[in-house]
C-alpha cells in the first residue's frame, strides 16, 4: 500500500519462551493494546521496521503530489483547480506528519529525504505511473485515495502513538480527497461520449496500479506476522485487497463504467467478488525503478531538494544571526 | 553547510475556549517562521484560534521509567475526590 513489502526482523515472531523479560512486557503492552510512546523501552527490530514503513509512507505522501500537481494549472475550472490545490497541499500535510513521527525514532529528517533521494528507500509503486488525462485526476482519488483509506482506517489503531496519532489525522483529511475524485468522474461518466470514453480509460490504466498497491499477498511472509504481532500492520494485504473490491465494484457500476477484469464475479458463499491478481511482474519491476515514471519522479525530487538548498541554508543563517544579534543586546 | 531546521512542538488552541493542545511537530529556523508553517501545516480546516510553538529542545518530560515514583503516590488519596464523603440526601445539593 503507502508502504509495500515493509522488511521487519526477517526472524519470525518469537514465542514467549524466547523473549526477554523486556520483550515479554513489551509484547503484553501491545495485546493490551496501550500504545507505545518514543521514550519508551522497545525492540531494535520494532524501532527499525516502523522507520522504514513511517518513512515510506511519508515518501509517497511526498512523491504522490508530483502525478496530481501535473493538472493544477489544467485544471477545467477554476473550482476545480482550487480543489486539487487544496487536495494536493493536504498530502504535503500528510508527508510532514509522518515524517515527524517517525523523527521521533531517532532518524532525522535529512536522512530520511537522503535515502529517498538516493533511492534507498521507497515509495508507493502507483506514483510510478502517469496522469495522462483529466479523468485521471478523478480515477487518482476515487481509486488510489480510496486504497490508502482502506489501509489508514485499521492503521489509526496502530501500536506506536505518534504514527496512530498521525493516521487519525490523515483520516479526517483523506474522505475529502476520495470523494472529490468520484465527483470528477461522475461528471466524466454523465458528460458526452468523449468524456465517457476518458473515465473508462482512466479506470482501466488505474485498476490494477491500485489492487497493486495493497501489496503482494503476504499470508506466508514472516515480516508481516512479525509486523501483525506488533500491531504495525493490522490486516493482510489480501483482506484489504478484497475489501477494496468490494466497496469499489458497486461504485464503477453507478459511474456506468467496467471494470477492466473477465474474472470479476460476486461470489455469495464467501460474500465477495471474486477477481483476477495484477500483474506481479509488472509490479516488481516497478519497483525496481522500472515503471513509466520512476525517473522523472526521483528527478522532480532532487531538483526541488537541490536547488532548495539556498533558502534552508539562507534562513537559517539569517536566524542565526539574530539570535546572536538579540544574545549581544542583551 | 548541512544542519537542519530546528524542531517545533506546535500547540493549538481550538474554537471552544479550551486550553492550547499539543497537535504535533515541525521544522523551522526561527518561531516566526514555525508559527507560520504551523498555520499551513496544521490549521487548514480552521482547527484553532490561536498557536503557540515551543523548540522542542527546551521542553523538559518526565520519563516512562519515573511513572511509578512520579504518578503512584497520588493513587492511594482517595480523599481528593468528592465522592469519599458520603452525605446524606436530606442535605440537599452539594
Ligand atoms: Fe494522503
Ligand atoms: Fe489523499
Amino acid at each position: 500500500m503507502y508502504a509495500q513489502m515493509v522488511k521487519s526482523t526477517g526472524e519470525g515472531v518469537k514465542s514467549r519462551e524466547e523473549m526477554s523479560p523486556e520483550e515479554a512486557v513489551f509484547q503484553d503492552r501491545i495485546d493490551a493494546d496501550v500504545k507505545i510512546e518514543p521514550k519508551d523501552w522497545m525492540p531494535e527490530g520494532y524501532r527499525k521496521t516502523l522507520i522504514r514503513q513511517i518513512g515510506q509512507h511519508a515518501h509517497s505522501e511526498i512523491v504522490g503530489q508530483l502525478p496530481e500537481g501535473n493538472w493544477i494549472t489544467r485544471a477545467p475550472t477554476l473550482e476545480r483547480k482550487a480543489i486539487l490545490l487544496a487536495k494536493v497541499q493536504d498530502e504535503a500535510g500528510h508527508g510532514l506528519y509522518l515524517y515527524c513521527a517517525a523523527e521521533t525514532l531517532g532518524v532525522t529528517r535529512d536522512d530520511l529525504t537522503e535515502q529517498l533521494l538516493s533511492g534507498k528507500m521507497k515509495y508507493s509503486s502507483i506514483f510510478n505511473y502517469p496522469t495522462l488525462t483529466w479523468a485521471d485526476i478523478g480515477a487518482v482519488g476515487w481509486l488510489v485515495d480510496g486504497a490508502a483509506i482502506m489501509n489508514q482506517v485499521p492503521l489509526q489503531r496502530t501500536s506506536f502513538g505518534p504514527y496512530s496519532r498521525a493516521m487519525i489525522r490523515i483520516c479526517k483529511e483523506e474522505s475529502f480527497h476520495q470523494r472529490q475524485g468520484y465527483d470528477i468522474m461522475m461528471k466524466m461518466a454523465k458528460g458526452t461520449e468523449a468524456q465517457k470514453r476518458m473515465a473508462q480509460d482512466a479506470l482501466n490504466r488505474f485498476w490494477y496500479p491500485s489492487l497493486m498497491m495493497f501489496g503482494p499477498s503476504d499470508k506466508d511472509s514472516v515480516h508481516s506476522a512479525q509486523s501483525l504481532a506488533w500491531k504495525i500492520k493490522i490486516d493482510t494485504n489480501d483482506e484489504l485487497r478484497q475489501k477494496f473490491v468490494d466497496q469499489t465494484v458497486p461504485q464503477a457500476e453507478y459511474l456506468g463504467l467496467t471494470v477492466p477484469d473477465e474474472n470479476l464475479k460476486w461470489n455469495e458463499e464467501k460474500g465477495g467478488y471474486d477477481f483476477s491478481e495484477p500483474d506481479w511482474a509488472e509490479f516488481f519491476d516497478v519497483v525496481k525503478g522500472n515503471g513509466p515514471c520512476n525517473k522523472d519522479r526521483l528527478e522532480a525530487r532532487i531538483k526541488a531538494w537541490d536547488e532548495g538548498a539556498w533558502v534552508r541554508d539562507g534562513l537559517l543563517a539569517h536566524a542565526e544571526k539574530r539570535a546572536a544579534r538579540k544574545v549581544a543586546a542583551e | 553547510m548541512k544542519h537542519e531546521w530546528p524542531l517545533w512542538e506546535v500547540f493549538i488552541r481550538g474554537q471552544h475556549g479550551l486550553s492550547h493542545r499539543h497537535v504535533g511537530s515541525l521544522h523551522a529556523p526561527d518561531a516566526e517562521m514555525a508559527v507560520k508553517n504551523a498555520r499551513d501545516v496544521y490549521t487548514r480546516r480552521n482547527e484553532g484560534v490561536s498557536i503557540w510553538v515551543v523548540e522542542a529542545r527546551h521542553i523538559t518530560a518526565t520519563s516512562p521509567s519515573d511513572k511509578g515514583p512520579m504518578f503512584e503516590p497520588s493513587e492511594s488519596k482517595v480523599y481528593r475526590h468528592p465522592t469519599f464523603f458520603d452525605i446524606p440526601d436530606d442535605v440537599g445539593a452539594m
